[in-house]
């Protein structure tokens, strides 16, 4: 059945590699947790680590970078676009506390 | 021609197509899964954000990262069991396949105790879905909604880890099978990695 596992001969090497650097990673959001910084760079930094440990556990762990280079595509293109999609409604969070968004505008 | 000629009449390989993306269906079945899944648990965190922009008192309770360092460490760890044991599968390696993936399934659970422990330790000191003593309500309804789904998953992957160990140990299901069952357990980590920075690290009280 597989096409992505036929790949798996290279020994648990890379598994560790890519498991330690994960690792890794989820340590760097612990600190940047205790840093002493803007809570709006915090989330940007926590969020930039997960992304990566994200992608890192998807190409690797789930073996996406081995599929068809059209599947990868997709799963991509398609995740990013949906979730880029739910930004949307960003501004609009403040209005409970600062009222409707460029509701100064004159 | 009709297609029933054509398969009919000894031409069946010439217009049967490939599977879509040449993947075999079931992986397919499980990755179109993943992705619905993973606008599920964006939605959640995206409308946890929103509430959270929009909320003056939005409350910190959490004192101490250990729990959740371990449990991070857990769910990490238990992926790379699961990657150990597929490999035993690939290999044709039974007893090490179906070892390895009930080991898999003993850190899902301790991973799941551990949760449920913060859950009640959190309940004692007074919150609920509702309330809390520290700020605003909606803070315990999207912390367990969030939590809770990804619990949930935790636990249905428990239960398929165990199910489809043992029926790959008897010879009913294959090495494919425990390969579509660890796509479904490296997601449930993958989304582990947003849920920790965004639900507990950034409401740290200190």
């Amino acid at each position: 059945m597989t096409t992505a596992t036929d790949h798996k001969s290279s020994g648990i090497g890379k598994d560790l590699i890519i498991y330690f650097c994960l690792l890794a990673l989820a340590g760097v959001q612990f600190v940047i947790a205790y840093q002493n910084i803007d809570i709006a760079q915090k989330f940007t930094r926590m969020l930039a680590v997960a992304c990566i440990e994200a992608s890192l556990a998807v190409l690797f762990f789930m073996h996406l970078w081995t599929e068809k280079r059209a599947f990868l595509v997709f799963v991509v293109v398609f995740t990013i676009s949906v979730l880029l999609g739910m930004q949307y409604g960003w501004t609009d969070s403040t209005r409970m506390l600062v009222g409707a968004p460029f509701s100064n505008v004159k | 021609m009709s297609q029933a000629d054509l398969t009919m009449g000894g031409h069946s390989t010439s217009v049967v197509t490939e599977p879509p993306f040449s993947i075999p269906t079931k992986k397919l079945a499980m990755w179109l899964f993943i992705i619905a899944d993973t606008m599920t648990f964006a939605a959640c965190l995206v409308a946890y954000g929103f509430l959270r922009n929009g909320t003056s008192d939005w409350p910190r309770p959490f004192h101490s990262i250990t729990n959740v360092a371990l449990m991070t460490f857990i769910l990490l760890t238990s992926s790379l069991t699961m990657l150990i044991g597929l490999r035993a599968a690939k290999e044709g390696d039974k007893a090490s396949a179906f070892r390895w993936t009930m080991i898999t399934a003993v850190l899902g659970i301790a991973f799941a105790f551990l949760h449920i422990r913060e859950w009640f330790g959190l309940i004692d000191e007074g919150m609920t879905m509702f309330k809390n003593p520290w700020g605003t309500g909606l803070f315990g309804a999207s912390f367990f909604s969030i939590t809770g789904l990804h619990l949930t998953h935790v636990v249905s992957g428990i239960i398929a880890l165990l199910v489809v160990g043992v029926r790959y140990r008897s010879g009913r299901y294959n090495s494919d099978d425990i390969e579509i069952l660890g796509l479904y357990w490296h997601f449930v980590d993958l989304v582990w990695m947003f849920v920790v920075p965004l639900v507990y690290l950034l409401n740290l009280s200190h």
